[in-house]
């Protein structure tokens, strides 16, 4: 493209009354983004990029399960959990994918519920990032009881034990939190496709096709009473998810809250949390949404746009997460605790001082001082970047947190060291196979981008009738 | 359901939004009342046209919420005062500030899962068979970028030579009849 071109096209994609940049570009009918959306699902080659891809990340699903087989039959003395560091990788992980799944719910629900209508484009895909991310997290304080195949003790039920659940613990409200949390997922995410898989069965060519998407869309029809019962759903699923998701990493930190060790026991920690977790989780969306739309040509759908206002949501708990940090060593101090003092020291130049400084740098040199800048916002190249930078740095503030308040506690006596055994790694790198292998699928197999309410936002979907429409013209 | 015969209603296809409401908004004033739009994305006005204003979901969402609220909290209460009653340092075993997070959470959970089925149940679904699929021109429009507006045979107003005339004097792409 020649520079005058590029200029124009840069123009087209501007709306010129806003000044931003549109959210879906210009020149697409009803029928055109069926279309596009449909032909990745309903076709008869897979791009050999896909089989690839699929290959390296069913290998780390592949690691993963070896990693979990040897875990059943020796223990979970293979990992480098001990005393003091009873809690390692695991509730590291836990936190951290939890934490990740949180935006996918913030991009479905709490921005429906404000009317950003840019969302739709991404809502789909944040969903299932959100639904995998919880199936990578809940994983892990399963297999972290020790005896994995009795962890359906922790739900009430009447045992010939006659043992109940202690229902003012942290940990088993967690069981509840993380369950209803998966739950209302799944079936937001699944209503939301139902009028989809109408539009797919409809186009599919295949007899299994039609079959399949014709059962999964339980016989959707597009009847404008369904609509409005469907309508009425979504926003009440969406109302409830707010408060879900708020909650789900609120009491995610009082596990850690509750708990009286220094750098833990402070009420800073559900709002922290919370924000932390949606930090990370639109890092994570920009990581999928970055090479899916580069992949499957979808830069119409997923424009400039939902890249700047992503960077520009990050940018904002960006800072709430620096609140909190800020917060942390300001009451070490002002508490004139003795001990909350001392851990953070330890945390900055103990012999793990260099995990608190790469997640300082991770999660606010780096991004906190240059997405202000929109030119940098709109690089598609550096918001890849900047997505991993803050993945890795949140993984970081996790393990800083976990690891630093446990291995130095009130006794000297009592002090260790940390060290993630190659169990450990194999794991976490087995949870991202997982989780890719799982995506892919998705990609594959079902609409990722709802066609329905992308149709709402084209400019025909606007009410006007033949007769208005032609003196318009 | 008793099996039917003959003709479902009339279908009528519009090319936009637009037109399908205008139709609507006639066809409701002039005494219609078995009759529905289908369209291939949420269109209220369309809702509105034909007197659809207000629906039961938020009500069974309330059920829902409320029944999932009482059940956790009545279980917790159970277990943690009479079933098992754990001694702690003397703490109260009626500590009722404990048991609200599942109890908030369950509320979230049935409410959530009442908002969804109930949907689903409202509207009839599942249904993978409909008269409606027998029309050429249906599937290949209406869940894509069609707007339609079926008169069923059930109005008393429905006479079939009649109502087609009725249906093209709106000017659709094409009226069919469509069959159980």
């Amino acid at each position: 493209m020649t520079p005058s071109e590029l200029k124009h096209d840069l123009e087209r994609r501007i709306d010129p009354a806003t000044g931003e940049y549109r959210v879906i570009a210009p020149g697409q009918t009803f029928r055109s983004v069926t279309e596009k959306i449909v032909r990745i699902v309903l076709t008869p080659t897979t791009p050999l990029g896909w089989f690839a891809l699929f290959g390296v990340a069913g290998a780390g699903a592949t690691m993963l399960l070896v990693a979990v087989t040897w875990l059943f039959l020796k223990g979970v003395g293979i990992w480098a959990i001990t005393q003091p560091v009873a809690w390692g990788f695991a509730i590291i992980n836990f936190v951290w994918w939890i934490g990740i799944g949180h935006a996918g719910t913030l991009i479905s629900a709490i921005l429906l519920l404000f009317k950003q209508s840019w969302r739709n484009s991404i809502s789909r895909f944040a969903e299932a990032m959100t639904i995998f991310a919880v199936v990578c997290a809940g994983m892990f304080p399963l297999i972290h009881v020790g005896r994995p195949w009795l962890a359906y003790w922790m739900l009430p039920y009447p045992s010939t034990m006659t043992v109940w659940p202690q229902f003012r613990s942290p940990l088993l409200w967690d069981v509840f939190a993380v369950s209803t949390y998966a739950t209302i997922s799944v079936v937001f995410w699944y209503v939301g496709m139902i009028p989809d898989f109408g539009t797919m069965r409809d186009r599919a060519q295949s007899k299994y096709a039609q079959y399949f998407y014709g059962i999964l869309s339980v016989g959707w029809r597009g009847s404008v009473r369904h609509w409005m019962r469907y309508e009425t759903s979504a926003l009440l699923l969406s109302g409830l998810a707010t408060p879900l998701v708020l909650s789900v990493h609120t009491v995610i930190s009082f596990d850690f809250a509750v708990a009286v060790l220094p750098g833990w026991h402070t009420t800073i920690f559900p709002p922290y949390f919370v924000a932390g977790a949606i930090y990370s989780g639109f890092a994570m969306v920009l990581t999928l949404a970055i090479p899916l739309r580069k992949f499957y040509h979808l830069e119409g759908l997923v424009t400039e746009r939902h890249i700047d206002n992503m960077g520009k949501v990050m940018l904002a708990t960006g800072f709430i997460v620096a609140y909190g940090y800020g917060m942390e060593v300001f009451m070490a101090w002002y508490s004139a605790s003795h001990w909350e003092a001392f851990m953070m020291w330890n945390r900055m130049f103990g012999p793990m001082g260099w995990a608190y400084w790469v997640l300082i740098l991770f999660n606010l040199a780096i991004p906190l001082t240059t997405l202000w800048s929109r030119k940098l916002r709109t690089s598609i190249g550096y918001m890849f970047f900047i997505s991993i930078v803050v993945n890795t740095g949140m993984w970081f503030e996790r393990f800083v947190i976990i690891v630093t308040s446990l291995y130095r506690d009130f006794l000297p006596s009592s002090w260790g060291t940390y060290r993630a055994t190659k169990w450990d790694y194999m794991t976490f790198v087995g949870t991202l196979g997982l989780f890719t292998t799982l995506f892919l699928l998705f990609v594959r197999f079902l609409p990722m981008i709802p066609m329905n309410e992308i149709r709402m936002l084209l400019p025909q979907a606007k009410i006007t009738t033949k007769a208005t429409a032609k003196a318009g013209d | 359901m008793p099996a039917r015969e003959g003709t479902y209603g009339l279908l009528a296809e519009f090319d936009t939004p637009g037109d399908l409401i205008r139709a609507a908004q006639q066809a409701r004033k002039d005494g219609w009342r078995r009759m529905d739009c289908y369209t291939p994305y949420p269109v209220e006005e369309a809702a509105e046209a034909i007197g659809f204003h207000r629906n039961k979901v938020p009500l069974v969402t309330l059920i829902g919420g409320l029944m999932g609220l009482a059940a956790m909290f009545l279980l917790e209460v159970w277990i943690s005062v009479l079933a098992y009653p754990l001694n702690i340092a003397g703490r109260p075993l009626y500590s009722w500030p404990a048991f609200i997070v599942p109890a908030y959470e369950w509320t979230i959970l049935w409410a959530g899962l009442s908002a969804a089925f109930g949907m689903l149940a409202l509207n009839g679904l599942p249904a993978l068979y409909h008269p409606l699929f027998n029309a050429p021109n249906f599937r290949d429009g209406a869940t894509t970028d069609k707007f339609f507006l079926c008169l069923e045979a059930l109005d008393p107003k429905f006479e079939l030579a009649e109502a087609k005339k009725y249906l093209e004097s709106f000017q659709p792409l094409s009226v069919v009849e469509v069959d159980y």
